[in-house]
C-alpha cells in the first residue's frame, strides 16, 4: 500500500486508477449503458488509449493479440448483456489457450440485479466455465482489491482469464481512498521436488529414442531457451504442438515440427517409435495425440507442467512433475548426460528424409504452401504472424518458418474462427515497430470483418493475407475425405468483393490474382506501412496433408 | 438425476469430501459446475458457515468414479477453495443427516 492524501473518487475513477497503476496503456472495448461511469472516467486518462471495437468479440480478440504478443495480461471491457455475452467467446478462447486477460464488463445496477432489467444478464454465471476465476463487484471500495488480485490470478501459475462485472451504482459510488494498493503481478511458483528432478534426468540419461514434447506452457513460461539447450545437451528430436511453434526454431536441426493431425508422417512416426516421451507444458491434446492409446505406445513418460491437474490427466506420467517448466529444464539441464544418440538421431535423420512434410507448389506463389512460403521470403523473424481457423491455419502452422517464441499466435484450443485480425490488431498495438501478418481464409475473416475499420482508424501495422477457396475449407475436406464427398452447407454461392469490402472499411487491398507479377505486388504490399489486405484466389480442392482421420491413431495418416 | 436404479447406486463406493471455502455467493456455482460439467453427479451437498462466517465448509456425497481425482485436482485449483479433504463413505456427517430424510 502507497499513502497519499486522501481522495474521494468513484468506483469508476478507483478502477480506471487501478488499471493505470497496473501499468495497462492500451485497451480495447465498447462502451453502452452500463459501463459509461467507467468510460467517463476512462476519458479523464492521459496514460490508457482505448481502442473502440466495433464488436465485443473484437475486442476481446485485441486484448487477446497483446496478451499473446508480450506476454502481459491486457484489458479488455464490454457493457452488460449483450456486450457481456458477445465478450464470451473471446474469454473461453483464452481459457483453452491460458492467456492472461481481464474483461470488465458492466452491470446493472445492485438493486436491480435479478429484475431481467434492461440489458442484464447473469455475467458472472455464464462466465464460471470459462474464466479462471471471476468477481461480482459489490462495493466500489472492494475494487481495491479486486482489480489488482484479478490481474494477479491472470498472470500466476498457468495463466487465464478473469472477469470483473461491475454494477453501475458501484461504478458511481463514493469512496474515500487514502492508501492504493501495489499493483498484482504473478506469484512466485515453488520450485519442483529435487528428487522428481533427478528421476527425470535418469529417465533421459537411459532412453535410447528419446522424445522432446513442447507445448504452449513453454512459450507461456519463457522457456525456449532452456528447451532447446536441453534438446540439443541429450540430442532429443522435439515435437511442438500448434501452441509452441517457434519455441524451437522450427528448421532447427533437431525439429520435427508439429506432431498430431496435421503434422509430418515422420514426426507422428518417430513418436510411434520413442522409448521416452518428454512432455514439457503441453496438455496432451486430441489434436495432438490422436487416439490416446496408439499415442507414444511405446514410452514412458515424463511430464512437466505448471498446472497439476494436467498430470495424469489423459495419460499417466511414470514421473510427473508440478512446476515452472523453465525452472524445471533448469535444474534438469545439470543431470543431463551431453550424447549424441547417433542410432536413434540416423533412424530419425532417415524418416526425415523418406517422409518429409510434402509441400506440392510450394514454389508458385498461387498455390497454399507457395504463398505462404512467398510471404514468409519477404519477412524476417521479427515479423509476427497470426491465423485464423481453418485450412490456411494448418498450412501456414505447416509451412511457415517461425523461429521465435510469441511470433505465432493463433486459436488453438478453441479453434476460433474470427480470431486472427482482431489478434493481429491487438499484437500490432502492442507492438507497433512489427509487421503483424494475419493470414486468414474467406470463411474466418468474415467472422470479424467489421475489425477492418477499427484497423483503418489505428493504422496499424496489419497484412491480411486472405487465402480465398470460396468454401470452409476444413469442413469441405472432411465431406470430402469422411462423408462420401457429400458437399453441404461448405461451398459459399454468394462471394463478397473482398478488395472492395476492405477499401470501404479504408483499408487498401491488393488482388494477386490480378498481378502479372504477384510476388513483386506481395513485396511491395508487405513492406508498405499500415493496414493492407491481399487477397489470393487458390483452388477448391486442396487438402491439408497428411490428415489423421478424426478418432485415429496418429500412424494411421492419410495422403502427404 | 443419474440414470442408476437405486440398487445400482447404493453397490458403488460413496466418497465424501470436504471443503474449506470463502463464504460468498458464487462459491457452490463454481464447484458444483466442475461436477456438473463433467456429468459427474453429486449425490449429496451440505453446506453451513464456519466461525465468523468468513469461511463455509461445504461436504460433497459423491459415487467413487475414475474421475475423482481429476475432479479434486480442480476443485484445488479454484481461488475460493481454500483446503480439501477426502473421506470415506463411513464418515458420519451424511450418515446422521439421514434421518431427516425418512
Amino acid at each position: 500500500m502507497t499513502t497519499q492524501t486522501p481522495e474521494t473518487l468513484t468506483g469508476a475513477q478507483i478502477a480506471v486508477r487501478l488499471l493505470e497503476r497496473q501499468g495497462v496503456r492500451t485497451l480495447a472495448g465498447i462502451p453502452g449503458g452500463a459501463i459509461l461511469p467507467i468510460y467517463d472516467a476512462l476519458s479523464k486518462s492521459s496514460l490508457i488509449h482505448h481502442v473502440l471495437a466495433r464488436h465485443e468479440q473484437g475486442g476481446g480478440f485485441m486484448a487477446q493479440g497483446m496478451a499473446r504478443a508480450t506476454g502481459m495480461p491486457a484489458v479488455c471491457m464490454a457493457s452488460s448483456g449483450p456486450g457481456a455475452t458477445n465478450l464470451l467467446t473471446a474469454i473461453a478462447d483464452a481459457k483453452l489457450d491460458s492467456i492472461p486477460l481481464v474483461a470488465i464488463t458492466g452491470q446493472v445496477p445492485r438493486p436491480m440485479i435479478g429484475t431481467d432489467a434492461f440489458q442484464e444478464v447473469d455475467t458472472y454465471g455464464l462466465s464460471i466455465p470459462i474464466t479462471k476465476h471471476n468477481f461480482l463487484v459489490s462495493s466500489a471500495e472492494d475494487l481495491l482489491k479486486i482489480i489488482p488480485r484479478a490481474f494477479r490470478i491472470a498472470a500466476s501459475g498457468r495463466p487465464g482469464p478473469v472477469l470483473v462485472d461491475i454494477p453501475k451504482d458501484v461504478q458511481n459510488q463514493l469512496v474515500e481512498v487514502d492508501e492504493w494498493p501495489e499493483p498484482g503481478c504473478a506469484d512466485s511458483v515453488p520450485p519442483p521436488a529435487e528428487q522428481l528432478i533427478a528421476r527425470a534426468a535418469a529417465m533421459i540419461n537411459e532412453a535410447t529414442r528419446p522424445i522432446l514434447y513442447l507445448g504452449g506452457g513453454v512459450v507461456h513460461s519463457g522457456a525456449s531457451e532452456a528447451a532447446v539447450t536441453l534438446a540439443e545437451k541429450a540430442s532429443l528430436p522435439t515435437v511442438m504442438t500448434l501452441m509452441a511453434l517457434g519455441a524451437m526454431p522450427v528448421d532447427h536441426p533437431l525439429s520435427l515440427g508439429m506432431l498430431g493431425m496435421h503434422g509430418a508422417r515422420c514426426t507422428n512416426l518417430a513418436l510411434d517409435e520413442c522409448d521416452l516421451l518428454i512432455a514439457v507444458g503441453a496438455r496432451f491434446d486430441d489434436r495432438a495425440t490422436g487416439k490416446v492409446a496408439g499415442f507414444c505406445p511405446q514410452a514412458k513418460i515424463i511430464h512437466i507442467d505448471i498446472d497439476p491437474s494436467e498430470l495424469d490427466k489423459i495419460k499417466t506420467a511414470h514421473v510427473g512433475i508440478a512446476g515452472d517448466v523453465r525452472t524445471a529444464l533448469q535444474m534438469l539441464l545439470p543431470a543431463i548426460a551431453a550424447t549424441a544418440r547417433a542410432d536413434w538421431q540416423a533412424r530419425v535423420d532417415d524418416l526425415k528424409a523418406a517422409q518429409p512434410l510434402r509441400m506440392p507448389g510450394v514454389d508458385d506463389p498461387r498455390t497454399p504452401y507457395g504463398l505462404i512460403r512467398a510471404v514468409a521470403n519477404c519477412l524476417d523473424d521479427e515479423a509476427t504472424i497470426t491465423t485464423d481457423v481453418g485450412q490456411h491455419q494448418m498450412w501456414v502452422a505447416q509451412a511457415y518458418p517461425l523461429r521465435r517464441p510469441r511470433q505465432w499466435l493463433t486459436s488453438g484450443g478453441l479453434g476460433t474462427m474470427g480470431f486472427g485480425m482482431p489478434a493481429a490488431i491487438g499484437a500490432a498495438l502492442a507492438e507497433p515497430q512489427r509487421t503483424v501478418v494475419c493470414f486468414t481464409g474467406d470463411g474466418s475473416i468474415l467472422m470479424n470483418i467489421q475489425e477492418l475499420v477499427t484497423a483503418a482508424e489505428e493504422d496499424v501495422n496489419v497484412k491480411i493475407v486472405l487465402m480465398n477457396n470460396s468454401s470452409l475449407g476444413l469442413v469441405f475436406q472432411q465431406q470430402t475425405l469422411f462423408y462420401g464427398e457429400r458437399i453441404y452447407a461448405s461451398k459459399f454461392k454468394g462471394m463478397p468483393d473482398f478488395i472492395r469490402v476492405a477499401e470501404g472499411f479504408g483499408v487498401p487491398a491488393v488482388d494477386l490474382d490480378r498481378e502479372t507479377d504477384p510476388l513483386a505486388a506481395l513485396a511491395t504490399a508487405l513492406s508498405t506501412r499500415g493496414p493492407m489486405l491481399i487477397h489470393a484466389s487458390i483452388a477448391m480442392h486442396e487438402q491439408v496433408l497428411p490428415m489423421v482421420p478424426p478418432g485415429a491413431a496418429n500412424k494411421e495418416m492419410i495422403g502427404g | 438425476m443419474n440414470s442408476l436404479t437405486q440398487t445400482e447406486n447404493q453397490a458403488l463406493t460413496r466418497r465424501v469430501l470436504e471443503l474449506d471455502v470463502n463464504n460468498h455467493a458464487g462459491v457452490m456455482s463454481h464447484v458444483v459446475g466442475l461436477f456438473s460439467r463433467r456429468a459427474y453427479n453429486v449425490e449429496g451437498i451440505l453446506v453451513m458457515p464456519v466461525g465468523s462466517g468468513e469461511t463455509s465448509r461445504i461436504w460433497l456425497l459423491v459415487n467413487e468414479d475414475e474421475r475423482l481425482d481429476q475432479m479434486v485436482k480442480q476443485i484445488e485449483k479454484l481461488e475460493d477453495v481454500l483446503a480439501v479433504r477426502r473421506h470415506g463413505a463411513a464418515h458420519e456427517v451424511f450418515v446422521r443427516l439421514e434421518e431427516f430424510f425418512l
